[in-house]
């Protein structure tokens, strides 16, 4: 290797730069523009991630390793990159009104969002574990502080303080699993990982499985996995709620990003080992996320526990591998993202003033008061079911054929059977809203408007149904980004 | 000289103290403190590899996981500043409004 | 040109637009105009795409709308089809449905504008998805719709979402679908699994060539098919949603809960005939369960005195029938009476509705009675109605389907004299208490209240020109099937075995030969009998009331059985509901007792505390338990990785 840098190295991480170098002037703009309104703080970050989301098109079809291999730009990580834009876009244009009312008139908001999505993008482009872990601990970081935004408030503290000190357990275990692998293979880039593990002596060396399994509890945390999920609820319920949609589609995409990475890329030889893990996790986590959604009366928990299976639908496809099961991940990961962050936006919006409407019964009546919203919100709850012609059954479908195709009939009937539990509860709300009558406690006057909510919740709507009805070109993209992958090429 | 096993087993040690710390202990600042002796635990393992293998890629990693540890216990400290001002109280088993 | 097919199912999708999000500014004209009318095109489009297809090669017209997925030799089309099966069913959905519509119009012409458009805006959805169902080409389509409908059902029976039953009832049909969908989706796992396609045709095709005939595979399949088909289709077990259906409005029991939706599993089984055919042990069950609840729930009908329900009964009962006709193998005859049973089902359930509107939402035939000389076109066009269902020979539609049926499941391969028994003793009960409702509503004294019956006057136009149309069908509506034995003579042939040919499947096996004397002797019999049991029970009912209470008294253990429905709900409360219940609440009381031993070792101190082990990983907010699950999930992953 040649001393200094090239052209190649920055290219490859043009996006990021971009991100993070946006965010240090959001920083330095709220810091000179105190007690001046912060909307157009984010209008600059849209402008950025639109910015951002250019380059990572034009990057398109690219393989450009930088920097010594440590960084990516292929297209596994522009497609991931481009799903993290999109979230932390629909989280600026939901997070606007969200401070407004609460009089949170701090920029600083925008430039954790986009620290975060630096984060997440890292970790997508990451090709070592050093990476990975800087940008797994960027994103962290960043979200920690997000969580407890709402200083004033205990519920926003607690939330932080369980995200804060669970997370940096979980991040224990993960450095651990590192070292070990790094002290059995003698590297941490996931190509020599792999190369290493050719090797039948390093393949026996016990230090693979004791990192293996440290390396799992850490991502099974991150992933929030039954039995690792148990922070998820709490600490999503305690978040600001535009930071709850943000945290239960961004990280979690992102750490399957980087999960695809490590264990195809460099742990592709344990496969058998893992496999089995996730068989049993995906099993587990689909069913008790359900089970438990199915008994929550308020609607940020129950999304909470929802996220959680949704998870652990995405596992049973990393379980079954293969060409078609990764391009689901890729495929229900932005899938998701819509479906879930529009239901928040819907809920952000309903909540004027300070006041959260977060409970189901909050809602009885509200389809009359709010014909187009409580469809909009009807059609998102329809994709998390996964419910035909929306984004969440094309996700769905696409990662059981695969893991039928692959011959996992059992963890699909599993699978299947939770879908169509959850069926209910997600449907509980529009019940709610179109067959009860309101009470004294409902939501009684129409919520007022906010311009950059509405782009949202029609944005998520038109992405939702066009997933569901032209599926093809988003799963073409992915498809096509993950076949590297799969070969290690 | 002494092996490098000897090391990984101490780093083990502390590692596993760290987490019985975290699971055992109550007070915010305490469990914190738990946590900083894993990832220590983890620097440990990092040179002892590196010392053992002659790469220097373990020591760089160390540089990271404390300048990452450095930024974690910012944050986390300023946390738990804002909620010991909200409730009065760093035990952690008191911090349960967010429950099912 | 078959461009055009995508607007049958589009039609009525954009009425529910128009009504839901639009009609609010324009009130109940609009609605009354643009829901009706949506439907009224799109049967139009189908008599149209109808004859099209009649001329077709191949008999069957095709529109490609666009691939919705193809990927990994994977190639999922969205595409809408006509043939001989799906021409029909669009026929009765879009006819019926614009029937029911317009009847719609001035049944629900009381409720305030807000409600109004609310039901139009779910009737027109639910047309949607019905068609979408039926002209859909591959399981995708078909499973949109299957859930569409399901939905649009679960809105309409909570339509009267202030009412309490109302509620139970949406919450009950709900539940007994989910189950069902369950066996219908894991059935489209394994098609998929050995086809690696969802196209119809394409499946029915090679399932000769796939699977072997009789084997494990295909009867798994075929029976996890028919379990969707029973919650949809609402037989046994699965049966229990739809008589409590009946809360919904009644064009909504008419359009949905006896005329299309609940023939949609009838429509599954004959489209798959070709893997039905395949999977003997499934087609005896398909039979069995068929008379089984044809059987059951006619037993049941007779001892009802709320008018809808009876007639939900007799729903249950003669969608056993058709499922009876299938399992020995007569699909045409199952479909035919899918057909018949839609004309003279829809006009008795909107004639009962006519009732209903005139007596001030009174449901109860005991407290009816007399009412022909006050609403003349209702009392007569149920009256045709009930010749229909029950069989009266030679002129009714009900005559020739049901006829079809019973002599099938004797004449068939795949019959048996003892299914042909079951089904003509369901036959005999069905002309009985199908004229017990007629007498006690329409004949005898009059035990209308007082205040009611002041107010008792005939339904509006738009409620009896749709009667009148739905009776001349429920007459005519079974020329095209007339049988051999008796047209042959006249030298009229069974236009709908033409339509047919060649078209489903058949069961392998050898024709029996069976004498014309023995067809005319079954029919006539049961023909005979049928008549008799309507005018005994005419008789009993309208003239001689006390003596049918006297016979009831004397009956009263299996009277009380009858009328309580052989305490089916109860058994399910008792055996299901219940403990799943008591099991969730047993948790649930665990929870808290732990919260509360959490509380009291949180006191003692730290050594007891962890000795809960793992009943402690409970989501009770302290980080450390979180921690020690972070801890056990450790463990989990380790130990699989050794084991």
């Amino acid at each position: 290797m040649s001393p200094g840098f090239t052209q190649t190295d920055f290219l490859s991480i043009m996006p990021e730069m971009l991100i993070f170098g946006m965010g240090l002037v959001v920083l330095l703009f709220d810091l000179f523009g105190q007690g001046r309104s912060t909307r157009n703080l984010a209008y600059l970050t849209l402008l950025t991630l639109g910015a951002a989301g250019y380059l990572d098109v034009m990057l398109l079809g690219q393989f450009l390793p930088g920097f010594g291999g440590s960084v990516i730009a292929d297209d596994f990580s522009i497609a991931f990159e481009l799903v993290f834009l999109v979230v932390c876009a629909l989280t600026v244009l939901i997070s606007i009104r969200y401070l407004e009312d609460r009089g949170l008139n701090h920029g600083e908001y925008y430039a954790l969002l986009l620290f975060a999505t630096g984060g997440m993008m890292v970790m997508a482009s990451g090709r070592d574990l050093l990476m990975i872990f800087i940008g797994l601990e960027i994103l962290s970081i960043s979200s920690y502080i997000l969580c407890g935004f709402l200083q004033q408030d205990r519920r926003s503290n607690e939330s932080a303080l369980k995200y804060f000190l669970l997370g940096a357990f979980a991040t224990g275990f993960l450095l651990y699993g590192i070292m070990l692998i790094y002290g059995a293979t003698g590297s941490i880039a996931l190509q020599d990982i792999r190369a290493a593990l050719a090797d039948p002596a390093t393949f026996q060396n016990p230090y693979i499985w004791m990192g293996l399994g440290m390396l799992l509890v850490g991502w099974s945390f991150k992933i929030a996995l039954v039995p690792f999920h148990m922070w998820t609820p709490d600490v999503y319920e305690g978040a600001p709620t535009a930071v709850t949609a943000f945290l239960s589609t961004g990280p979690k995409a992102a750490c399957f990003a980087a999960l695809v990475r490590i264990l195809f890329e460099a742990l592709a030889a344990t496969r058998a080992e893992w496999q089995q893990v996730f068989w049993v996790l995906a099993a587990l986590t689909m069913t008790v996320g359900n089970v438990l959604a199915l008994h929550q009366d308020n609607i940020k928990r129950m999304l909470a526990y929802s996220s959680i299976s949704h998870a652990g639908y995405i596992l049973v496809a990393l379980v079954a591998g293969g060409e078609e099961a990764l391009a689901g991940v890729i495929f229900y990961a932005l899938a998701y993202t819509l479906m879930n962050t529009g239901a928040f936006a819907v809920l952000i919006l309903s909540s004027a003033g300070d006041r959260e409407r977060v409970n189901f019964s909050d809602y009885a009546g509200f389809g009359y008061l709010e014909p187009a919203l409580g469809a909009a919100m009807f059609v998102f709850m329809l994709s998390l079911a996964g419910i035909p012609l929306t984004a969440g059954f094309a996700g769905k479908f696409q990662i059981f054929k695969a893991v039928v195709g692959q011959g996992y009939i059992w963890l699909a009937v599993i699978g299947v059977l939770n879908s169509v539990v959850s069926i209910y509860y997600y449907l509980r709300i529009s019940v709610v809203m179109y067959m009860q009558p309101a009470t004294g406690d409902s939501i009684s006057t129409r919520p007022p408007g906010s311009v950059p909510l509405y782009v949202a919740i029609v944005g998520s709507l038109a992405g939702v149904l066009y997933l569901g009805i032209f599926p093809g070109g988003w799963l073409e993209m992915s498809l096509h980004s993950v076949s590297r992958i799969i070969t290690g090429g | 000289m002494i092996p490098v096993s000897h090391v990984l087993t101490l780093s083990a040690i502390l590692f596993g103290i760290g987490v019985a710390g975290v699971i055992l202990r109550r007070n915010a600042i305490v469990v914190f403190m738990c946590i900083e002796l894993m990832l220590n635990a983890v620097n440990l393992g990092f040179v002892a590899f590196a010392s053992g293998m002659q790469s220097m890629v373990g020591v760089m990693f160390v540089f990271f996981v404390l300048i990452v540890a450095a930024a974690e216990a910012v944050v986390g400290l300023s946390i738990i500043l804002a909620i010991f001002r909200n409730s009065g109280t760093l035990n952690i088993e008191e911090f349960n409004l967010l429950r099912w | 040109m078959n461009e055009y097919l995508w607007l049958i199912p589009a039609l009525p999708l954009l009425g529910f637009v128009l009504n839901g999000l639009v009609a609010p500014r324009f009130g109940k004209g609009f609605v009354k105009v643009v829901g009706p009318g949506v439907v009224g095109l799109s049967f139009a489009l189908s008599i149209a795409a109808f004859c099209e297809m009649l001329q077709a090669p191949g008999q069957s017209i095709t529109q490609h709308a666009f691939t919705w997925l193809e990927s990994g030799g994977l190639y999922v089309p969205i595409a809408f089809v006509v043939d001989r099966l799906s021409g029909l069913y669009i026929l009765i959905v879009t006819g019926v449905g614009f029937l029911i519509h317009i009847y719609s119009v001035g049944y629900m012409g009381d409720d305030d504008e807000y409600a109004f458009w609310r039901f139009f805006a779910y009737l027109n959805l639910f047309l949607f998805f019905m068609l979408l169902l039926v002209l859909g080409s591959s399981f995708l389509l078909l499973f949109v719709g299957w859930e569409g409908v399901g939905l649009c059902s679960y809105l309409l029976i909570g339509y009267y979402f202030d009412k309490d039953s109302a509620a139970t009832a949406a919450k009950k049909a709900f539940v007994v679908n989910r189950i069902g969908d369950f066996g219908f989706i894991v059935a489209t796992l394994l098609i998929f699994m050995n086809f690696g396609t969802l196209e119809f045709a394409e499946v029915n095709a090679r399932a000769p060539g796939v699977l072997a005939a009789g084997g494990g595979l295909v009867t798994a399949i075929t029976l996890l098919l028919f379990l969707g088909a029973t919650g949809k289709s609402a037989q046994i077990p699965l049966y229990v949603w739809l008589p409590d259906a009946m809360e919904g409005p009644t064009p909504v029991s008419a359009l949905i809960h006896a005329a299309t939706m609940v023939t949609a599993g009838l429509y599954l089984v004959a489209r798959m005939s070709g893997l039905f055919v395949l999977a003997p042990t499934t087609m005896a069950v398909v039979a069995i369960i068929g008379a089984a609840t044809a059987f059951f729930a006619a037993t049941i009908g007779m001892a009802q005195y709320d008018i809808k329900r009876v007639l939900a009964y007799s729903t249950v009962s003669q969608l056993g029938y058709m499922f009876m006709a299938m399992g020995v193998g007569a699909f045409m005859a199952g479909i035919f009476h899918v057909m018949t049973h839609a004309f003279f089902k829809a006009l008795l359930f909107l004639g009962s509705g006519s009732v209903i509107h005139a007596m001030h939402h009174e449901q109860d035939m005991r407290r009816m009675g007399g009412l022909l000389k006050h609403m003349p076109i209702t009392g007569y066009t149920y009256i045709i109605g009930a010749l229909a269902i029950g069989g009266v020979p030679l002129f009714t539609a009900g005559f020739f389907s049901k006829d079809e049926i019973l002599w099938q499941s004797f004449a068939s391969p795949a019959g048996h004299p003892l299914l042909w028994a079951v089904g003509a003793v369901t036959a005999l009960m069905t002309a009985f208490y199908m004229f017990r409702t007629v007498a006690l509503t329409f004949f005898g004294e009059s035990r209308v209240d007082k205040h009611t019956a002041e107010h008792l006057h005939e339904s509006p136009w738009t409620m009896t020109l749709p009667l009148s149309v739905l009776a001349v069908l429920s007459i005519v509506g079974g020329w095209i099937g007339i049988p051999h034995v008796l047209g042959h003579g006249v030298g009229i042939g069974n236009a709908l075995e033409h339509y047919f040919e060649g078209f489903f499947a058949k069961v392998p096996a050898e024709v029996a030969h069976h004498e014309a004397s023995t067809e005319l002797l079954l029919m006539g019999l049961t023909s005979v009998l049928a008549l008799g049991c309507m005018y005994g029970a005419y008789v009993l009912f309208s003239r001689n009331l006390a003596r049918a209470e006297a016979l009831k008294k004397a009956l009263s253990p299996l009277q009380k059985l009858l009328e309580k429905k052989y305490f089916i709900d109860e058994l399910y409360e008792w055996v299901v509901i219940k403990p799943v219940y008591y099991t969730s609440k047993l948790l649930l009381w665990r929870l808290v007792d732990v919260r509360i031993i959490d509380g009291m070792v949180n006191g003692v101190g730290n050594g007891v505390r962890h000795v809960g082990g793992a009943l402690r990983i409970i989501h009770n907010g302290v980080i450390e338990n979180y921690a020690v699950g972070i801890a056990v999930g450790a463990a989990l992953i380790f130990y699989f990785l050794v084991y």
